[in-house]
């Protein structure tokens, strides 16, 4: 199989991204680590050289050139970001650091003045770390009691088990769109009716859902979602969260201090509109406005491309390493995104990482910040290759190779 | 510095310094010292035992035998128990004092950072921090006893 044969031109595409030509321990690096971080092309990288050599200044209140310069380029990321994942208004899109920040957000900001004792909030079983503490946290500051779906052996949330934890007591639902571990996709369109039939609010981490360019906030009803630029060609630091008006608006600022307020007195102050009530301090400008690059990245691309060229990565994949002798599959769930999670029998992952990464290979080892699911498949981590569009077969076929010299030193 | 304890870190730097910086080489000599390092039982691979800050498991014992501190040490994962075999080799049969007032300057040297990351290297120091803290057990008991 060649991957000129595919529907990508992927040669042209690997060419925009200048961190995968080089050599790791001697050999050509394949970043197969793209569920952690995505690389940037070339695109992105510029957006944040220019702005720092021609646009740099304060954004919102500067009424220099430079300044209306940053706004407007600042305003631009989030019209298409409103575009990317199909909201209302652009106000419903407010800037974070990342899903960890936005899923904190809604937490303290709305959690801790909806939700009281007896409350209940649910989870699943393969949340990652930060779609679990800051419930936890939320729980302890209001005596809320956090419930937990569990979670098939194949990977999949238990439906039935989901059903059964819906009551009148349930005020959030929260629940990971794509796992991180596993690569599962969750219905969570169909997990948000079922929380808005009991009268709860559905919060989505959209985090490795939005590399692949298929959120739709207004199809899924969600009444939040919170993904990271990083993960989707941008760049580190940035991230989005999506509110409903009707929920923003009713909700107290997350941080005070400028920009979000609208005016200030010792007597009293009054608070911005959505969205920058909750855009307090000057925000990462540089990586808001790359991140419209790396949005205009995958819409060049064409995401119904992407996810097709992806699924021939994910399929490729899986029947080639499903051939390794000792192979053991993490996640065989109906519907999956581009992620492998294995084990090999008789090695540890951190045995195999590290020998891969001397062979040139990235990949992540370990629990992949979510222990609760590693306890319930009774496993200590998991090796996962994760693919990105600049990804080949070729390279599919160099890992392969590369895990049987390593199964042989082990056997 | 104790003469033995110094030759020993020498002899580690000299010996990886023929394997020139390559790392699956590296990788594969520090996986064959840990084949040659004996296995805990059992009862010594319990949580008591276990090295706080490491990835991947590390389990280690230490008792003290003619003043002199035996170290045991062992790991789920076949690298890392590579890597605990050299300091179990620099360390072990050293007397208290040695351990806590002579300098491990051998992983410096043999470049561990680049040969485990940055990450791996904190696991590698927690490991020493362990056995001084053994060191400093011991010879606090000498102290009480004399």
């Amino acid at each position: 199989m060649d991957s000129t044969t595919s529907l990508l031109n992927v040669r042209a595409i690997r060419e925009q991204f200048p961190v995968l030509h080089q050599n790791v321990n001697g050999k050509p690096l394949v970043y197969f680590d793209n569920a952690a971080t995505s690389q940037t092309p070339n695109s992105v990288i510029k957006a944040l050289s220019d702005y720092y050599s021609k646009d740099n200044a304060n954004i919102h209140r500067g009424i220099h050139t430079l300044a209306e310069r940053a706004t407007t380029a600042y305003e631009e990321t989030r019209i298409a970001a409103q575009a990317f994942i199909n909201s209302r208004e652009k106000e419903e899109i407010i800037f974070t650091k990342g899903t960890t920040e936005g899923l904190n957000l809604i937490a303290q900001s709305y959690g801790r003045k909806f939700l009281k004792e007896g409350d209940e909030i649910i989870v699943s079983e393969m949340e990652h770390h930060s779609n679990i503490v800051p419930w936890q946290m939320l729980c302890q500051q209001t005596g809320a009691k956090l419930k937990v779906i569990p979670v098939t052996d194949e990977g999949e949330i238990n439906m039935e088990g989901y059903r059964n934890l819906l009551s009148e007591k349930t005020k959030i639902v929260s629940i990971v769109y794509i796992s991180n571990s596993l690569g599962t996709i969750n219905p969570v369109k169909e997990m948000g009716q079922m929380a808005h039939d009991v009268g709860a609010i559905m919060i989505v981490d959209g985090a490795q859902a939005a590399p692949h360019g298929n959120i739709d906030v207004k199809d899924l009803n969600c009444d939040f979602l919170a993904m990271s630029a990083h993960k989707m060609y941008g760049t580190t630091g940035v991230g989005l969260l999506y509110g409903k008006r009707s929920l923003l608006e009713k909700m107290d600022p997350y941080q005070g201090g400028g920009e979000m307020i609208n005016e200030v007195s010792f007597s009293g102050t009054t608070y911005n509109d959505i969205p920058y009530k909750f855009e307090a301090g000057t925000p990462n400008i540089a990586d808001v406005i790359a991140l419209k690059k790396a949005m205009d990245f995958m819409h060049d691309v064409g995401i119904s491309n992407l996810q097709a060229y992806e699924t021939e990565l994910l399929n490729y994949g899986t029947e080639q390493l499903n051939q390794l002798d000792g192979f053991i599959p993490v996640g065989v769930a109906k519907k999956k995104a581009s992620v492998i999670s294995f084990n090999i029998e008789g090695i540890h992952p951190f045995d195999i990482g590290m020998w891969l990464d001397a062979k040139g290979i990235a990949v992540r080892t370990g629990h992949h910040c979510t222990q609760p699911l590693m306890d319930r498949l009774q496993i200590e981590g998991t090796v996962r290759a994760s693919f990105a569009v600049y990804n080949t077969v070729e390279e599919i076929d160099i890992l392969k190779t590369g895990l049987e010299e390593i199964i042989k030193k082990f056997r | 510095m104790s003469e033995s304890l110094k030759k020993i870190q020498e002899e580690i730097i000299e010996e990886f310094s023929m394997l020139d910086g390559d790392m699956e080489m590296t990788i594969n000599y520090i996986m064959e010292l840990g084949e040659k390092l004996d296995s805990l039982t059992d009862e010594e691979r319990i949580d008591d035992n276990i090295v706080k800050g490491c990835q991947s498991k590390v389990w280690m014992t230490a008792r003290q035998e003619d003043n002199k501190i035996i170290f045991k040490a062992d790991s789920n994962t076949a690298i890392t128990k590579g890597l605990v075999s050299i300091l179990v080799r620099v360390l072990s049969g050293q007397t208290s004092e040695a351990i806590l007032n002579q300098e491990i300057f051998f992983p410096d040297k043999i470049g561990m950072n680049r040969f485990i990351g940055t990450q791996r290297s904190n696991g590698f120091a927690s490991m020493i921090k362990q056995m001084k803290i053994y060191a400093l057990a011991f010879s606090a008991k000498k102290t009480s006893q004399a």
